[in-house]
């Protein structure tokens, strides 16, 4: 453990009645970055949130904050602060009680809380909003003053249970910039959880992607988005096209019937494999040109760009997109770059797949 | 077409109202102005003014007061267990089942338990308290009534706190604060529209006991319920008795006006 870290979970498990809903986590959390949990609904997140904030103690494992094993600290007792997935801001008490609230628990003068809730109202926009009510409120304005109510008590961390996923989409993607900025500009340490890929990408310093209780993998968005670790990763990261391949040797995999150049390697002689393309990564050609010829069955638009689905001689499907468009029942081929080639291993751990990228990429790989 | 069905459905809750409540509190009304003799008169109202009767006034309020007072305190933190228990339609049910039975029944019930000689008594007589007079106390008026009046209030506060978002304590929690600030700060004004019906659900029916009054404490207690009885039954001076009642329906609006208005919100 470094001194940057301030939560660590150490083989963390948590069970419900006898049923396992994490098994096996670790992690460690560093002050004053962006860190996002992603994973489809029910995987465990808002678990892994309770461990922290203090709702729920571990079945097995120790959770560690600031060098301090906490298990069984309750939340009162803990420097972290939560923004509700559904705010939970108390109806009786207006805005500035809201706000107020944990600094009138930790017994401050008015004198010295006023200013400190105007300062948290600032910070999130709400210059003026002391006296509304909360029913007066909308959506957005609640989002944030309980991120104001959060933030007035100084947390070393900031916890947010899918808090955009409430509003609409401009609104929440104004939310997303707005966020980050403020984490920058509060230098705490945040862990925001979403189900929503394109928020995860768009906002964190690093993600977890959670599936059934487990951490899939981890890493920064790029390398998360480029190199999935498995089926699940890639699929559950955007877009993507998985075809089953084999490795012929150090930087060649054959798929679709076709030889091609890669840039992985450390695999078995004729291993097995899935091999990964991203759609906005396969470029249209015409027929008869490119590496794969596919003929288009379905085509959408999708405002910035196209949507095509082809099908290649083998009858692997692949899906592209393209500003440029084609008809359906055309022949086309596709051309890609042998970087825009990602070869997954079956059943390859995580720590294995960091070992093996990093014998050959050196320390290019965080 | 839709209006004039409406009001064909109005006919039975209008005859309703008119014959059995508006007709009443107008003939109490109207015999509120009559003294014994018959003749018309603001005597009854200028009686009401004597001590005597102020002084039963304030016992009522104050016996009233007490009831609902030590009810809440009884009804809150069970309301709040039940809540939190796992099979609570169960204890609900058997809280909720006490009150189809017989009020007389129940109090009678007590005059056994509570009477000289009852188990109460042998049981404080054994622990060497000694033989006391239990039944026909203040106290014992006090005890049956929160007794009986319990589900009454234990309902609307289980309601609002089933309603309560548990969020809401989860957020006080991990605000910082403690169980007690949380209940304080949180809790208890989230819940308040509970307690208040629950108070007026309690206080008003307190306010004009009499039979209950009349078995447990005897003549110890003197309420105005009590005096609207005597006056009817026994010196027939039906003119007093309207007036009292008539005081006593004022108090019972100023009550549900003063919890409608949510005076207890500045707590
Ligand atoms: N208090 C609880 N008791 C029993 N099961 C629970 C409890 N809390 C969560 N679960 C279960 O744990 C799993 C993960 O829940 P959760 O962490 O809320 O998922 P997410 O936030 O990722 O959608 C779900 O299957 C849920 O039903
Ligand atoms: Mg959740």
């Amino acid at each position: 453990m470094t001194k940057k870290t301030i939560i660590q979970f150490d083989h963390v498990a948590k069970r419900f009645d006898g049923e396992i809903i994490l098994k096996d986590i670790s992690f460690a959390i560093e002050r004053g970055k962006f860190y996002t949990l992603l994973g489809p609904s029910g995987c465990g997140k808002t678990t892994i949130l309770r461990l922290i904030a203090g709702f729920l103690e571990p079945s097995e494992g120790t959770i560690t904050f600031d060098g301090r094993m906490v298990n069984k600290i309750p939340p009162n007792k803990r420097q972290v602060n939560t923004v509700f997935q559904d705010y939970a801001l108390f109806p009786h008490l207006n805005v500035f009680e809201n706000v107020a609230f944990g600094l009138r628990i930790n017994k401050l003068t008015n004198k010295e809380i006023e200013p400190r809730v105007k300062q948290a109202l600032h910070f999130v926009n709400l210059d003026g909003y002391q006296n509304r009510e909360i029913a007066e409120l909308s959506g957005g304005q609640k989002q944030r003053v309980a991120i104001a109510r959060a933030i007035v008590n100084q947390p070393q961390v900031l916890l947010l249970d899918e808090p955009l996923s409430a509003l609409d989409l401009k609104l929440r993607t104004a939310m997303q910039v707005e966020l980050r900025q403020l984490q920058r500009r509060l230098g705490i340490t945040f862990i925001f959880v979403t189900h929503d890929q394109e928020e995860a990408l768009a906002m964190s310093d690093e993600i977890f992607v959670l599936n059934q209780g487990k951490i899939e993998q981890s890493g920064s968005p790029r390398s998360i988005y480029d190199e999935p670790i498995n089926r699940f990763v890639a699929d559950f990261i955007g877009e993507s096209n998985i075809i089953p391949g084999t490795m012929l040797k150090d930087r060649v995999v054959s798929f679709a019937g076709k030889t091609f150049d890669c840039v992985d390697q450390g695999f078995d002689e004729r291993e097995a494999v899935e091999i990964v393309i991203r759609p906005e990564d396969l470029e249209i050609k015409p027929h008869g040109e490119g590496l794969l010829q596919v003929r288009i069955e379905s085509q959408l638009f999708r405002g910035v760009h196209y949507e095509m689905i082809g099908k290649d001689e083998d009858g692997n499907s692949w899906m592209i997109h393209s500003t440029k468009s084609a008809r359906i029942g055309e022949e086309i081929g596709l051309f890609f770059e042998p970087e825009a080639i990602h070869v997954m291993r079956h059943g390859e751990t995580e720590e294995a797949f960091d070992r093996r990228l990093e014998s050959y990429e050196g320390a290019g790989h965080d | 077409m839709t209006k004039k069905w409406t009001n064909t459905y109005l006919i039975p809750y209008v005859l309703w109202i008119g014959l059995f409540v508006v007709a009443p509190l107008a003939m109490v009304l109207y015999y509120s102005f009559f003294d014994i003799q018959g003749h018309f008169s603001f005597e009854n109202y200028l009686r009401f003014f004597t001590p005597i009767y102020l002084k039963m006034a304030i016992s009522s309020i104050g016996y009233a007061f007490f009831i609902t007072f030590f009810t809440l305190l009884v009804a809150y933190p069970t309301a709040y267990l039940l809540t939190r228990m796992k099979n609570r339609r169960l204890w609900l049910m058997l809280i909720i089942l006490p009150t189809w039975i017989n009020i007389l029944l129940k109090a009678y019930a007590f005059i056994g338990l509570l009477g000289t000689y009852g188990p109460v008594d042998t049981l404080l007589a054994m622990s060497g308290a000694g033989r006391r007079q239990i039944l026909f106390t203040g106290s014992s008026f006090v005890f049956v009534s929160v007794y009986l009046f319990i589900p009454f209030m234990i309902l609307p506060i289980y309601n609002s706190l089933e309603k309560l978002n548990s969020s809401f304590v989860e957020a006080a929690y991990d605000l910082g604060a403690s169980a007690w600030a949380t209940f304080r700060r949180v809790i208890f004004p989230l819940t308040l529209e509970g307690v208040k019906s629950g108070c007026q659900a309690v206080f008003i029916p307190a306010l004009s006991l009499f039979m209950l009054t009349r078995l447990i404490a005897g003549n110890r207690v003197i309420t105005l319920g009590t005096a609207i009885e005597e006056h009817f039954l026994v010196t027939q001076d039906w003119g007093m008795g309207s007036t009292i009642a008539v005081f006593l329906i004022l108090a019972m609006v100023v009550v549900m006006a003063l919890m409608g208005k949510g005076w207890l919100k500045r707590w």
